[in-house]
């Protein structure tokens, strides 16, 4: 199923949450095995709005509305990706999927090989992640970098409509399970799709601002930020190339590397944490496999090390911006 | 649709309310079929717990000459219950397990060769040498294995419930768990959700009456699992987890009612495990005279004795029977030893599906 445009005239804009409903409505459509899973993915139409509409589309057995027993619903979700299904479980938030890390890491990531191959789990698990709407410390972290960690799992994070509109396909297509994390500062974006993509691969990033000065590695939810950098810093004659990561496990180090050997320096943005986190691994991975091509030390802009408060003011200083982004591109071009 | 499951759910919460609250015994009472099946089926249940308790008091020498490692959890004393279930299910059914799943494993028809080169981790284990006593896999006998969190295999169970209902299949799955399951949270939410959604699904607790060492009563307020269990809406037994007979016949009922499209079902198998928890585990909490009272109830001399009172079994046919058990797990064993190694540069094979990856 195409993307549908006007005949005439440019292509309408779309938001983020509508390409996730196309894409999710297109596999639906496409593959009678696939089901979406929940809490309030039916009656209410998604906590953030994703699955509006397709309860009425495609019926209660398919839009399945779920009581709230994490662990219960993702693990059912493992259960019927062993028996032939190709569920697609949503969770509200990344911090409601600790209470289903138990299935997550315990039988989703380890039954293949824990069975010696006879068990494959081809499950989606689909989930809010992030920052920067003032809900506080149990609804706003950004702990996708945890679940990087677990091998024997694929983990994605769709920044751009067209990423959120054609991720869901590609990680129907993967034998194995796959998270998806969906920044919540980016469902109400708004992007023009490209008509022309069919298909996206998982398995590399993608250059999303070409540049000769410096490498800014992100992900998700900072990477309009740190294209919004990239525009002051042009101002500047400072010319950043923007990588945006797509996948966060297993990580594209070809894409990477290559960049940081164009620009020969690298700043990576990532809304986690600092300690022991994704932008940890990146920088340690460019040491290893790029030190001889820096001309600075790899910088880091992460969220400052605090639960993530509520007050507009404390969570904004909380947040990677793209001011301090554009100071450590500064600090390290300097 | 809605008033069919209407009525289903009427049924099933009728059927609940009839269980009993699940008082020790009644259904085992009601359960035990009167006049007895074919001898040849007997000897088939004789021979299948037999083996379940060669094979593992083999696995206690292994242990002990460290030919296996790892934690090896014993079924010994709790043979009727994987037997006894196993009769009402089909092939194309399903099976969750637990940690404690050679029984389970056994009485599915998982070859002995194949759980004891596993125990070895060897190349020719059911799950390649990944994973040991607690992980058995058979996914050809839809053998969903040993998990080795507790309750951790419920939702899983959930799930394959509802992949063959979604597919129109008349399959169960049927899950294995024990009594410490209960207190957590995963037995609960599937429960509920089970019953929600009408699974077919049969859940059969094992309460052999210690969560490794730590007895029921002194972990549960309320004791009486299968009332627990019926409050979620499903009809809920309790049957003498002893007596393979009388768990046959729960379970036949059971299934036959799971898979008319009853919902799900929940039975308690009250059985009692002779050894310790584990070969690591001392046994310091458990009375010796408690112990040696449940040996008096032996689930296989049991079927015996009675066999033999019947005149269904006499001395020289229990010795063959025996001798074959001890035969087949003498096989198992060779076969075990002279299977080869799993090469170390297979190390991160499975990972993922990608051949060769760990990414």
């Amino acid at each position: 199923m195409s993307t549908r445009r006007s005949s005439a005239g440019a292509p309408p804009p779309t938001t983020y949450r509508e390409a996730l409903r196309e894409g999710l409505r297109e596999a639906m459509h496409e593959d009678e095995r696939v089901f979406l899973m929940g809490e309030d993915v039916g009656n209410y139409g998604g906590c953030f709005g994703v699955s509006l509409g397709l309860l009425e589309e495609f019926g209660p057995e398919r839009i399945r509305d779920t009581p709230l027993s994490e662990s219960g619903f993702v693990g059912a979700g493992i259960g019927a990706a062993l028996g032939g299904m190709r569920p697609v479980v949503e969770i509200m938030t990344v911090n409601f999927s600790l209470l289903a890390m138990d299935q997550i890491l315990n039988n989703a990531a380890t039954l293949l090989h824990m069975s010696g191959g006879q068990l494959g789990v081809p499950v989606v698990i689909r989930m809010t992640t992030g920052a920067g709407r003032q809900l506080g410390a149990q609804h706003s972290h950004s702990l996708e970098g945890w679940y990087a960690h677990i091998p024997g799992i694929r983990v994605l994070a769709p920044a751009t409509v067209d990423d959120a509109r054609h991720m869901l396909a590609a990680a129907l297509a993967d034998p194995d399970p796959v998270l998806i994390f969906e920044h919540g500062s980016l469902y109400n974006a708004e992007g023009v799709l490209d008509g022309t993509i069919e298909a996206v691969d998982l398995d590399t990033a993608a250059v999303r601002r070409p540049g000769t000065d410096v490498s800014v590695i992100t992900y998700g939810g900072s990477l309009p930020k740190a294209m919004a950098a990239a525009d002051v810093l042009a101002g500047e004659g400072i010319s950043a190339e923007v990588v945006d990561l797509r996948t966060l496990r297993p990580l594209d180090d070809a894409t990477i590397m290559a960049s940081v050997c164009r620009t020969h320096r690298a700043v990576i943005i990532d809304e986690a944490w600092r300690s022991g986190s994704l932008a940890a691994e990146i920088s340690s991975r460019i040491t290893e496999q790029a030190f001889y091509e820096l001309d600075a030390p790899v910088e880091r802009v992460c969220s400052a090390e605090v639960p993530i408060p509520y007050a507009r003011q404390l969570e904004e200083a909380a947040l990677p911006q793209v001011a301090t982004i554009a100071d450590a591109v500064r600090r390290t071009v300097s | 649709m809605s008033s069919t499951s209407a009525q289903t759910e009427g049924k099933a919460r009728r059927a609940a309310r009839k269980s009993g609250r699940g008082k020790a015994g009644s259904a085992a009472a009601r359960g035990a079929p009167d006049s007895l099946p074919s001898p040849d089926h007997h000897l088939s249940l004789l021979r299948q717990m037999l083996t379940i308790r060669r094979f593992e008091e083999r696995c206690v020498e292994l242990y002990s000459s460290t030919e296996i490692r790892g934690f090896v959890h014993l079924y010994i004393g709790e043979e009727a219950v994987a037997v006894g279930v196993n009769q009402a299910l089909g092939q194309e059914d399903a099976v969750v397990s637990t940690y404690r799943e050679h029984g389970h494993a056994l009485a599915r028809g998982v070859p002995a060769e194949a759980v004891m080169a596993e125990m070895y981790g060897k190349a020719t284990g059911c799950s390649r040498g990944r994973g040991g006593s607690m992980h058995l896999f058979d996914a050809d006998r839809r053998f969903y294995g040993g998990n080795a969190i507790v309750a951790g295999g419920l939702p899983l169970a959930a799930g394959l419930a509802l992949a063959d209902r979604m597919r129109g299949s008349t399959h169960v799955t049927c899950c294995f768990f024990g009594d410490g399951a209960f207190a957590e949270g995963e037995f609960h939410e599937t429960a509920n959700l089970a019953a929600l959604w009408q699974l077919p699904l049969l859940l059969v607790c094992e309460n052999n009456l210690y969560a490794m060492g730590t007895s029921l009563a002194r972990e549960h307020a309320q004791t009486n699992l299968a009332m627990r269990a019926a409050s979620y809406g499903m009809p809920a037994w309790t049957v003498d987890g002893m007596d393979v007979l009388a768990v046959e016949a729960a379970a036949q009922r059971a299934v036959e009612s799971v898979r008319a499209g009853n919902g799900p079902h929940f039975i308690e198998a009250q059985t009692y495990r002779f050894r310790a928890h584990s070969m690591y585990d001392p046994d310091r909490y458990r009375a010796k005279s408690e112990i040696e009272a449940w040996k008096g109830r032996d689930p296989v001399q049991g079927l015996a004795d009675r066999m033999r009172t019947d005149g269904r079994l006499d001395d020289r046919t229990m010795e063959e029977l025996d001798k074959g058990v001890l035969g087949e797990i003498d096989r198992a064993v060779r076969s075990a030893e002279d299977a080869p190694m799993e090469p170390v540069a297979d190390l991160l094979r499975f990972v993922t599906s990608a051949p060769g990856s760990t990414t």
